[in-house]
């Protein structure tokens, strides 16, 4: 990992630790408090419970043009994403999309060609609906090593965290704790609750977190579309296509309709906010992803609304082209993302549960 | 010379927390305001930025405080750090008033949290504001907005024109050009002028030169000097100012609540000539903290070293800079640029005076303690002994000055000849009246809203 990054983060947290004042915002806080020094692990456990809210920044008496010139969720989000790209596998990947958004319209590009090619070269061996423009196995053939060797990859990537920061066997209790939090996305809703400081400066609000929510809760009810369509194909030997009032559509058409929309409002709340108090190098990568998962959803509703008609094998190829560049892409760009925040929201669980632990015990005479 | 177009019934002049409470009152109560606040906007707020908490009466559980605080308790915590100079009868008005202020600053934007880690004492008395002062100040400037309250920064106030008994207008100077408007009352709130340091040193002395400000640059002075000087009464001793020991690297200006150091306790500490000068363990920190920002200033060059070995680095809230550090008192020494010799003989002498170490507790009196030794260390007193060997330098840090204008309860300035019918202070400038000396946490931001609120009320019913 870039040793400037975390020194610049560690100078930061070092006045954060005689200050004090922001305790109440995050889950960032009283972990920061709870040590005198920080290690290299500890900035890079912060960095991912950093949810990016500015509540601090917004709040601190220290920021430019003080001379102590904090920027705690810039210094962050910098160290956030060079842990994302230092502990991705393979390493030539690494790099290539978290600050390059042309890289992922690139990838998406190579999607569609290889479905366009699928469907030309192998084509349907019968079957209805969509199975008639690509064969049921031919899918498979593509999409199982495609959604399994990013889990594969990132597999590694968050052994590689959680070696880096001292991370404990898992306890249940552990997950659940982290669970509950990432569900109700509660690191941005501030301790008061009101939200986070995003699209108008120092007000609060609750914009960026519901609109993160359409985006988490639309992505996995079209997760589960696909979940629960596999099931029934597999297990009941139920074949696509279903009809609207079963549950793949239901899922599928929630959750595109959540996911394209949030997807825009993201990248709406984001232009109105200080790009300067993330990561700047990323805008673009940030940019180009969210657009990439907000065409998925599109493209899915799309194809299903025009199933009937000529173009429909067109529309597959688009949807399933970008579907791939997507799952591809896991790794390698902010979808990584959800995955590290919930190693450190479990993390930060069983550091709670230690120093509970040490609390309870009884102090020895000095 | 413009003239302001818009007319304005209320100026008030400053943009802390007592300038914004006296705004959202008075613009509340239907008046047209305007804020005139000299610093820029990313320094908004004066020394409000700094700020941590509000002590609050209480009589039951009320927000983040827990159990009650009477106003006999509070006034009596009052009255032990000023030593009997206070006016009881504003002192009671602000303590009563503070119980109706927490839900009032509630409802204006504040939010609270509850008491800070290493904080625990206040839990009690003091409500934290949730991000500090300065989202405190936030969300006031956004309520003050909302109500229609308008806001210049970097707007000096050069002048209030003073006329048998009333102020006539105001003079300030804003983007290179003076200006002068003419609303119907005035409402003082911009503060002490420790930032001013010819003033500071003029009314110290010398010594003064070399004091660290913590807080805010922009508390100059200009019009507590300017009323002062048309015969305004004045409250305060003109000579003192609030001052602590603070970490000696800490900026001239606006160092705030980082700069502070805790490991006096547990340490040593010596002058420029490697002598000690005071019982370090006088007393727990918190109620120490503000006498040695005097006995700091009393020392040549106005500067204290603290010294302390291995075995203490753990007992104190961490610093904002690391400690120098070295392997030995020798090598400690040559980074201070202290006497080595006599910093070495120093030590020993000490240690030498130290006795049974074995009832030592960090956090209570312990009464371990030198014997023989002058000046003694009567608490926590063990040998300097196991490298590495830290160090940190001490300067005196000013906090505030207790001279100001002169209120009544409904925080309205006179003259010898009487009342001023248009003018009213609230904040640091009139707090003076309450604080004759010392400090009690969180007491400013009480003095602040609970005049600030009243100096609204009163100058907005004048004018409308």
């Amino acid at each position: 990992m870039q040793t400037d990054l975390i020194q610049e983060a560690r100078r930061q947290a070092e006045v954060c630790n005689a200050c004090r004042y922001c305790e109440g915002y995050c889950s960032v806080f009283p972990s920061l408090h709870a040590e005198r020094a920080f290690s290299d692990g500890d900035i890079t456990q912060l960095a991912n419970l950093c949810h990016n809210c500015r509540g601090c920044h917004y709040a601190c008496q220290y920021t430019a043009p003080h001379e102590f010139d904090l920027n705690l969720p810039k210094a962050l989000a910098e160290v956030r994403r060079d842990s994302w790209e230092s502990f991705a596998w393979p390493q030539p990947l690494a790099r290539r999309f978290h600050t390059h958004g042309g890289a992922i319209a690139l990838a998406l590009v190579i999607g569609f060609a290889l479905l366009f090619w699928a469907i030309r070269a192998i084509g349907s061996s019968g079957g209805e609906g969509f199975y008639a423009v690509l064969s049921h196995n031919a899918m498979v053939a593509i999409f199982a090593p495609a959604f399994l060797l990013p889990l594969f990859s990132l597999a590694i990537s968050l052994r590689r965290y959680w070696t880096e920061v001292g991370g404990k066997p898992i306890q249940m209790s552990d997950l659940t704790a982290a669970f509950k939090r990432a569900g109700k996305m509660q690191d941005l809703a501030a301790g008061h609750g009101e939200g986070c400081n995003f699209e108008d400066e120092d007000r609060f609000s609750h914009a960026r977190r519901h609109v993160h929510h359409a985006i988490m809760y639309g992505f996995l009810l079209c997760f589960a579309s696909t979940s629960v369509a596999t099931i029934m194909h597999y297990g009941f030997d139920h074949h696509a296509p279903y009809g609207f009032w079963s549950l793949p559509k239901l899922f599928g058409v929630l959750g595109g309709v959540l996911l394209t929309l949030g997807c825009c409002a993201m990248v709406l709340l984001k232009q109105k906010s200080d790009r300067n108090l993330g990561d700047v190098s990323a805008w673009g990568g940030d940019i180009g992803f969210i657009l990439l998962l907000g065409f998925v959803a599109l493209s899915g509703l799309v194809l299903y609304a025009f199933g009937w008609s000529a173009i429909m094998p067109v529309l597959l190829a688009v949807h399933l082209g970008s579907v791939l560049a997507l799952f591809f892409l896991t790794p390698y760009t902010k979808m990584a993302h959800g995955f590290y925040r919930l190693a450190a929201l479990v993390r930060d669980a069983q550091r709670k549960r230690e120093a509970s632990v040490v609390r309870q015990q009884p102090t020895s005479p000095a | 010379m413009a003239t302001q177009k818009e007319a304005y019934d209320i100026a008030v002049i400053g943009g802390g927390n007592a300038a914004l409470c006296a705004a959202m009152t008075a613009a509340e109560a239907g008046a047209r305001v305007l804020i005139l606040e000299t610093a820029p906007k990313p320094y908004r707020g004066g020394n409000s930025r700094h700020t941590r908490n509000f002590r609050c009466m209480h009589g039951a559980p009320l927000g983040p405080l827990i159990e009650e605080y009477s106003e006999d308790e509070y006034l009596e915590d009052l009255l032990k750090v000023t030593g009997g100079k206070t006016d009881e009868h504003l002192a009671r008005l602000a303590i009563r008033t503070s119980e109706e202020c927490l839900p009032w600053m509630e409802e204006h934007g504040v939010r609270f949290q509850p008491s800070l880690s290493g904080t625990l004492s206040l839990a009690r008395t003091n409500a934290f504001f949730m991000g500090g002062g300065k989202s405190l100040v936030n969300a006031y400037y956004r309520t003050a907005a909302g109500l229609g309250v308008d806001v210049l920064y970097e707007a000096a106030v050069t002048h209030l024109e003073l006329n048998g008994d009333r102020i006539e207008w105001v003079d300030y100077t804003y983007a290179g050009r003076s200006h002068r408007i003419t609303p119907k009352a005035v409402i003082v709130a911009s503060g002490g002028f420790q930032a001013d340091t010819d003033w500071l040193t003029r009314a110290w002395g010398e010594p003064a030169k070399n004091f660290l400000i913590r807080g805010t640059p922009y508390n100059r002075g200009v019009v507590l000097a300017d009323l002062l000087d048309q015969g305004v009464e004045s409250v305060g001793d003109p000579t003192q100012c609030h001052a602590v020991a603070i970490d000696g690297r800490a900026p001239k200006f606006d160092g705030g609540i980082v700069t502070r150091l805790d490991c006096v306790p547990f340490s040593i500490v010596v002058n420029k000539n490697a002598e000690r000068f005071y019982d370090e363990g006088e007393d727990v920190w918190p109620k120490r903290y503000a006498i040695w920002g005097r006995l700091v200033a009393a020392q040549p060059s106005q500067v204290g070293y603290v010294i302390i070995d291995a075995k203490s680095l753990n007992l104190f809230m961490p610093s904002v800079f690391p400690p120098l550090k070295a392997d030995t008192l020798e090598d400690l020494a040559g980074m201070m640029d202290l006497p080595a010799d006599k910093l070495k003989a120093t030590v020993a002498e000490f240690n030498e005076a130290c006795g049974d170490t074995s009832g030592f507790h960090p956090t209570e009196l312990d009464g371990v303690t030198t014997s023989g030794l002058t000046p003694p260390k009567t608490n926590w007193a063990r040998p300097i002994s196991e490298p590495p060997f830290y160090g940190y330098s001490l300067r005196t840090g000013v906090t505030f000055t207790y001279l100001g204008l002169k209120v009544d309860d409904t925080a309205q300035c006179s003259t010898p000849s009487g009342k001023i019918k248009n003018l009213w202070a609230a904040g640091e400038t009139m707090a003076g009246s309450i604080l004759g000396q010392g400090y009690l946490a969180g007491f400013g931001m009480t003095i602040g809203t609970v005049f600030g609120r009243i100096a609204g009320r009163e100058a907005a019913a004048y004018a409308n």
